[in-house]
C-alpha cells in the first residue's frame, strides 16, 4: 500500500491569497502537490453548500483563505467569512469533519506563508486519514 | 477589431464546443508538466473539440491560433491553461473578443504559478495535478455565460495624496495635461523631505534651489489645488467615481489673510525645539512659518505649546489669527487617486543603535543635512551637539536600519550616495577634516553614481569595510566617540576616535501611510511599503483600478527615480481621465425575483449599499455592486447569484476538482 495522499481543496480570494499563491509560485517555493485552488473574488462568496458538497464528493480537507482582517478588498467580507467558517467548523464537528476545514489569512506578500499553510495542512490531513465519506473506487 | 461585429452572438444555446490551449511557456511549464499528456487527456473530455499544446500561448502566434480555431472550428468556449489570470486574463479575454466570442466565455487555468513552479521536481504528480486543474476548468467553461462589461463615466479630476517631490511631479504632469488635481499634503507646506536636504547627488546642487522653483510652479499651476495641512480620512467608490473626504486641520489663522510676513513669530515669546523641519536642532516659536521657501508661505499655531498670551494677535497687522478656528472637511469627487505619501527615516533610538540616544555626538543623516544646510539652524556651520565645536574627525556608518535582519532586510538604496555626498561636502567645506565611511558594500548603481564614488575616493575620504561592533564615549569627558571596527579588507581591528558620528539611516513606511493604505485597501508588501500590481510590468499600478502609488510609498528610492515614478503615475492615471470612461466587470450580483421572498437578510451584508428592499423584493444597484459575493452566501433561498461565480459553476468545480483515480 502506498501512503495515503489527501485531496485538498483550497479556496482563494482574488486579491490577497490568490496573489499570495502566485507569489509562492514566482518564488519557486515548493509544496506538496495535493492542493487544488478554486478562485473566488472574496472569501465571503463561499457558502456552506460548497464545503458540504466538496466533503460529500470525497475531498479530504478544505482550506479557505482570504485577506487579513482590515485588508479586505470589499471592506469586511472576510469578517463574514470568519464568522461563517467558525459556525461551519462547529457544524462539521457533528459529522466528525470539523478538523478538515481550516481558515487562514494570507496576504499578497505572503508567498512563504501560503507554502507553509498548504504544507502543514496536508500533513495534518494525512495524519487524520481519508475523509470517511470518500467515494470508494467508483472510477478505479 | 475586424471580426468584432460579425459574430458576437455565439452563446450557449448552441452545442458546446470547447477549445483547450495548453501552454508550455518555454520550459517554465513544460519543464515539470507533460503538456502533451495533459492535452491528450483533455481531448477525451465531453464537449472538447480541440486540445492543443502551444510553446507560448500568449505570443502573437499563440493568440492567432486561438482566433483561427474559434473561426474554423466554431468554438464557443475557450480555455487556456498557462500562467496567472492576474497578468494574462485581460490579454486572452481581448483575444477571444477579437475573434467574436464574448470575453466571459473564456476560462483560465493556472498551471504555472500553481503547479509547475511549485512542483519542479515531481513531474508525474505535477502532470496529474495539471490534468485535474484543466479538467476542472473544462467543467466550469461548459457552464460559463456571456456577460457584458458596463461602461462607467469617469470624473476627470485627480487626487494626489502627499506633496513631496513625487506627488508634486505627478500633480504638475496631470495639471499640464489639462485635468484638475487636488494635491493633499498633511504638513503645512508642500516639498516633502527634499526641502530639508542640503545638496543632492550626484551633482551636488542645492536641494531647495532646485525644489523651490518647482514648488512655486505647482502653486502657480491653474489646474492644481493645494490642500496643505490636510488629511484624507475617507474614500468611497471605484475607478472613475471616487468620493473622498479630506480633513483640513486648523492653522488657527485665516490663510487668505496671512502673508507669511513673520511679525507674529517675532512677537511670540515661546521657543520650542524645531523638530518638524530642523530635526530638533535649534528652536522655533509657537506661531511660525514652516521654512523660508514654504508653499503656501503661511504661518500656523502650535496649539500644544502656545501659552495664549495674545502677542501674535496684536502683532498681526491683517488680523489673520483666529485662535478659535476648528477643523473643517471637504468632499471631493475624483476619477483617479495617486498615493505619494513618502517615508520616515529609520529611528535608531529605541535600540540605541551605535550609541544613538546615549551619546550626544552620534546623529542621523537628516540631522546632518540640517547642520550643513546654509539656511539651517547653524547657518551651515557643522558643529557637534555636545560642545557646539567644529568636529575634526567625522565618521559615517552605513546601513543603519537597512540590510539588517533585526530591523529591515531591504537595502534603502539612497544612503550610500547620501553619505558620499555629505562626505564630499565636508571635505570641500573643511579640507582639514578627516572623513571616514564605515560600510558593508558601497552600492552606487545608475548614471554618474560610480563616478561620484570615485570622486569621493579621490578627495581623500577614507573607507573602512566593516561597521562598528562597539561604540563608546572616551573616558576623558570630551564626548568623543570610540568606534571599534573590524576592517574586513585588512583583517585588522580598528579603534577609531571620532568627534562626530553620523548614522546613515534608511527609509521606513510611515504610520500615516499605513492609515491611507487601509482606507484605500491597497496591499501591503512584506517590507511594509505599499505593493505594486506587478514588480516589473506594473510598478506604479495597484491591483485596484484607478489607484496608483509612486516614490517612497512603493519602496525606498532616490530623487530621480521618485520623480520618474511621479510622472509614471500621472501617465497611468491620465489614461482614465482622457478617455472619460472606464469599464467595470460584469460579475455583479443578480436576483431571481421569483425566488426572493424579500427577507432582507442580505441587505446589511453589502458594504457598498448596493442592496435595498422595495415592495418586498430585493433591488440591486449594479453600479454600486463590486461583485464580492458576500450577500449571496447569506441568502437563505438561493435567489441571489453572482454572475461568473454562480453556484452551479462553483459546485461543478468542486465536483470535478479531483478525478479520484480517473486521471
Amino acid at each position: 500500500m502506498t501512503e495515503f495522499e489527501p485531496d485538498i481543496l483550497t479556496f482563494c480570494c482574488n486579491w490577497c491569497s490568490y496573489a499570495g499563491a502566485d507569489l509562492a509560485g514566482v518564488s519557486r517555493l515548493q509544496y506538496p502537490t495535493n492542493s487544488r485552488i478554486i478562485r473566488v473574488m472574496c472569501s465571503s462568496r463561499i457558502e456552506p453548500i460548497h464545503i458540504l458538497e466538496a466533503f460529500k464528493e470525497g475531498t479530504d480537507g478544505i482550506l479557505v483563505t482570504g485577506c487579513h482582517i482590515g485588508d479586505c478588498h470589499y471592506i469586511e467580507g472576510n469578517v463574514h467569512t470568519d464568522e461563517r467558517m467558525k459556525e461551519m467548523v462547529d457544524a462539521l464537528e457533528h459529522l466528525g469533519l470539523g478538523q478538515r476545514l481550516h481558515l487562514e489569512w494570507v496576504s499578497a506578500a505572503e508567498g512563504k506563508k501560503f507554502q507553509e499553510t498548504i504544507t502543514d495542512f496536508v500533513e495534518k490531513i494525512r495524519a487524520l486519514g481519508p475523509n470517511p465519506l470518500k467515494h470508494k473506487g467508483v472510477e478505479e | 477589431m475586424t471580426q468584432q461585429e460579425t459574430n458576437t452572438e455565439k452563446t450557449q444555446a448552441e452545442e458546446l464546443r470547447i477549445g483547450a490551449f495548453i501552454c508550455e511557456c518555454g520550459v517554465n511549464i513544460a519543464g515539470s508538466v507533460d503538456c502533451h499528456a495533459v492535452a491528450d487527456y483533455i481531448s477525451t473530455l465531453p464537449n472538447v473539440v480541440t486540445s492543443v499544446v502551444n510553446k507560448y500561448t500568449c505570443s502573437d502566434a499563440g493568440q492567432a491560433e486561438i482566433k483561427k480555431a474559434i473561426r474554423d472550428m466554431n468554438l464557443n468556449r475557450v480555455l487556456v491553461a498557462s500562467c496567472t489570470p492576474k497578468t494574462h486574463e485581460p490579454i486572452f479575454r481581448a483575444c477571444v473578443e477579437e475573434a467574436g466570442l464574448n470575453p466571459y466565455l473564456f476560462e483560465f487555468v493556472n498551471i504555472r504559478e500553481h503547479c509547475s513552479w511549485i512542483h519542479m521536481w515531481e513531474k508525474e504528480d505535477a502532470t496529474r495535478k495539471a490534468k485535474e486543474l484543466v479538467r476542472m476548468g473544462v467543467a466550469r467553461a461548459a457552464l460559463l455565460e456571456p456577460l457584458e462589461s458596463s461602461e462607467v463615466p469617469v470624473t476627470n479630476k485627480a487626487l494626489v495624496i502627499g506633496a513631496g517631490v513625487t506627488g508634486m511631479q505627478a500633480a504638475m504632469d496631470i495639471g499640464d495635461m489639462g485635468f484638475q488635481v487636488y494635491l493633499v499634503e498633511q504638513g503645512p507646506s508642500i516639498g516633502g523631505k527634499m526641502a530639508q536636504l542640503d545638496k543632492t547627488f550626484p551633482t551636488n546642487d542645492c536641494s531647495i534651489c532646485i525644489l523651490g522653483p518647482k514648488m512655486v510652479e505647482v502653486a502657480r499651476n491653474k489646474n492644481i489645488e493645494i490642500m496643505s495641512y490636510s488629511e484624507v480620512t475617507e474614500v468611497d467608490g471605484y475607478v472613475g467615481n471616487f468620493k473622498v473626504k479630506v480633513k483640513h486641520k486648523p492653522r488657527y489663522l485665516n490663510i487668505d489673510e496671512c502673508t507669511g510676513c513673520g511679525l507674529c513669530s517675532e512677537a511670540c515669546p515661546v521657543e520650542v525645539p524645531y523638530t518638524e523641519f530642523n530635526e530638533g536642532i535649534g528652536t522655533r516659536k509657537a506661531i511660525y512659518t514652516p521654512f523660508p521657501q514654504a508653499v503656501p508661505l503661511r504661518a500656523l499655531v502650535d496649539k500644544v505649546n502656545c501659552i495664549g498670551c495674545g502677542a501674535c494677535i496684536k502683532a498681526c497687522e491683517r488680523g489673520a489669527i483666529d485662535m478659535d478656528q476648528k477643523e473643517t472637511f471637504s468632499e471631493l469627487d475624483v476619477g483617479v487617486i495617486i498615493v505619494t505619501a513618502g517615508f520616515d527615516v529609520y529611528d535608531p533610538e529605541p535600540k540605541n543603535e551605535f550609541g544613538f540616544g546615549l551619546y550626544d555626538n552620534v546623529i542621523t543623516t537628516m540631522e546632518f543635512e540640517r547642520l550643513i544646510n546654509a539656511s539651517g539652524p547653524t547657518m551651515g556651520k557643522v558643529v557637534r551637539p555636545s560642545d557646539v565645536k567644529p568636529p575634526k574627525r567625522i565618521g559615517f556608518v552605513q546601513c543603519v536600519g537597512s540590510r539588517d535582519k533585526h530591523s529591515n532586510i531591504y537595502c534603502s538604496s539612497f544612503c550610500c550616495m547620501a553619505s558620499l555626498k555629505n562626505a564630499q561636502l565636508l571635505r570641500e567645506k573643511y579640507p582639514d577634516t578627516e572623513v571616514y565611511i564605515m560600510y558593508m558594500d558601497m552600492r552606487t548603481p545608475f548614471r554618474m553614481y560610480e563616478e561620484f564614488y570615485n570622486r569621493a575616493r579621490d578627495m581623500g575620504i577614507r573607507f573602512i569595510r566593516g561597521r562598528p561592533a562597539e561604540v563608546t564615549e572616551d573616558e576623558n569627558g570630551n564626548h568623543n566617540i570610540i568606534a571599534r571596527i573590524e576592517d574586513t579588507l585588512t583583517n585588522e581591528i580598528v579603534n577609531l576616535e571620532l568627534d562626530l558620528m553620523v548614522l546613515s539611516v534608511g527609509a521606513v513606511s510611515p504610520e500615516s501611510t499605513e492609515k491611507i493604505r487601509q482606507i484605500l485597501k491597497v496591499s501591503r508588501a512584506a517590507d511594509g511599503f505599499m505593493m505594486e500590481a506587478h514588480p516589473k510590468l506594473k510598478p506604479v499600478d495597484t491591483t485596484l483600478d484607478g489607484i496608483f502609488i509612486g516614490g517612497m510609498t512603493q519602496g525606498p528610492k532616490d530623487i530621480p527615480y521618485s520623480i520618474s515614478q511621479g510622472s509614471a503615475c500621472a501617465a497611468r492615471a491620465t489614461r482614465f481621465l482622457a478617455q472619460g470612461k472606464a469599464l467595470t466587470e460584469g460579475i455583479t450580483a443578480k436576483v431571481n425575483e421569483d425566488i426572493c421572498v424579500g427577507c432582507g437578510v442580505c441587505v446589511p451584508m453589502c458594504p457598498f449599499q448596493a442592496l435595498s428592499i422595495e415592495d418586498n423584493k430585493l433591488k440591486i444597484i449594479s453600479a454600486l455592486c463590486k461583485g464580492c459575493g458576500t450577500c449571496m452566501a447569506a441568502c437563505p433561498t438561493g435567489a441571489l447569484e453572482q454572475s461568473h461565480f454562480k453556484n452551479v459553476q462553483l459546485l461543478e468545480q468542486v465536483k470535478k476538482v479531483f478525478a479520484y483515480g480517473e486521471v
